[in-house]
């Protein structure tokens, strides 16, 4: 697949790396002169200088024959035009784009980028995950429909500690999927299953109702 | 411009709110200025909000960037549903793009080369 990488940071540098070492053919634009001296230096000549946002530059670069555009710069604006310049000037069939405010997934999406990386998002459910009592964590937007998968550890005050499944009424359309048990590993869900202390309930969940299936799960 | 076009409209008896990342740029308000003048970045929902977006019966985005004004605008349209974006685009490429994708759209390279090549071709040259 032919791939183009807008933005030689950090993030474009590593994934640029990697989509090379499956054997992807890449090209990466980065505006800075520095970037792109280190980026030929390391990885060689997949990196082209100039911005990503601009027709022209893509259009030199055969924007036209691209399978996949990745927009990851450290800014969510350039990343939606590139995007956005993607899809209309040469109907590339995927782009993704890298998204640091995690509010601008909805109308990214709407404008017709076809995924969206919240960097922040990731990192924020890592450190929640790692937090010895962690509320509700969002952990993956299923695509195409509007439900994400949620994580939730039961605390040991909570009312349905010692209650079945079947007796739990969840938001209408939400379901759990998988609880995960430090003793007993992972269990399958059936009507009779018990909710313990400590378990990890997997969840999907219409985003807002996240705030209720929380309660819920962890209300004393 | 935002600051000039802001001065304007209030003059002129609207409501108006300017958004800007930087407050020093209030100063080039006009001094009787009336309406709101809010700290913030106006690609971001709750800054929008803050400003009144969600009655606004105009939204206009004059940055110095490019892809901020159109991020800006597209989030004022199809989020808060404002009925009409003007936004301001350099680069002519994007602008036509923009244009097509439904944004109201000025693109002051467009405008400055037409208004040069009038003062040229229009006004008459003594030949050497």
């Amino acid at each position: 697949m032919y791939i183009i990488v807008v933005g030689g940071g950090e993030v474009g540098f590593h994934l640029v790396r990697s989509l090379l070492q499956n054997d992807h053919e890449v090209l990466c634009i980065e505006k800075d002169p520095e970037r792109c001296a280190l980026i030929a230096e390391e990885l060689g000549s997949v990196i082209s200088r100039g911005d990503g946002c601009e027709a022209a530059t893509l259009e030199k670069l055969g924007a036209g024959r691209a399978d996949i555009l990745v927009a990851a710069t450290g800014e969510d604006e350039d990343n939606l035009v590139a995007c956005q310049v993607a899809k209309h000037k040469f109907n590339v069939s995927r782009t993704i784009a890298r998204i640091h405010n995690p509010e601008n997934k909805v109308i990214f999406e709407l404008l017709g980028v076809d995924a969206t990386v919240s960097s922040t998002e990731v990192i924020l459910a890592q450190i929640e995950q790692e937090m010895p009592a962690h509320p509700l964590i969002s952990l993956q937007r299923l695509k195409g429909s509007n439900l994400e998968l949620v994580n939730v550890e039961i605390p040991p005050n909570s009312r349905v500690v010692n209650t079945q499944l079947s007796e739990i009424e969840l938001p209408t359309g939400s379901m759990i999927v998988l609880i995960y048990d430090r003793d007993r590993g992972i269990q399958l869900i059936e009507d009779n299953t018990v909710l313990q202390e400590a378990d990890e309930v997997v969840a999907v969940v219409r985003p807002d109702q996240e705030e209720e299936l929380r309660q819920i799960l962890t209300n004393p | 411009m935002g600051a000039a076009l802001a001065g304007e409209l209030d003059a002129q008896g609207h409501d108006v709110s300017v958004i800007d990342i930087d407050s020093d740029a209030f100063q080039r308000l006009p001094s009787n200025f009336g309406g709101l003048a809010i700290r913030g970045n106006g690609t971001n929902q709750d800054t929008q909000k803050r400003a009144g977006v969600e009655k606004a019966d105009v939204f206009v985005s004059v940055t110095a960037g490019d892809n901020r004004n159109v991020v800006a605008a597209q989030i004022a349209k199809h989020i808060f549903m404002v009925p009409k974006i003007v936004s301001r685009i350099y680069d002519p490429i994007r602008n036509e793009m923009y244009k097509d994708l439904g944004l109201e759209t000025m693109s002051p390279t467009i405008l400055g080369a037409i208004a040069l090549k009038e003062l040229i071709l229009d006004t008459p040259v003594t030949s050497r």
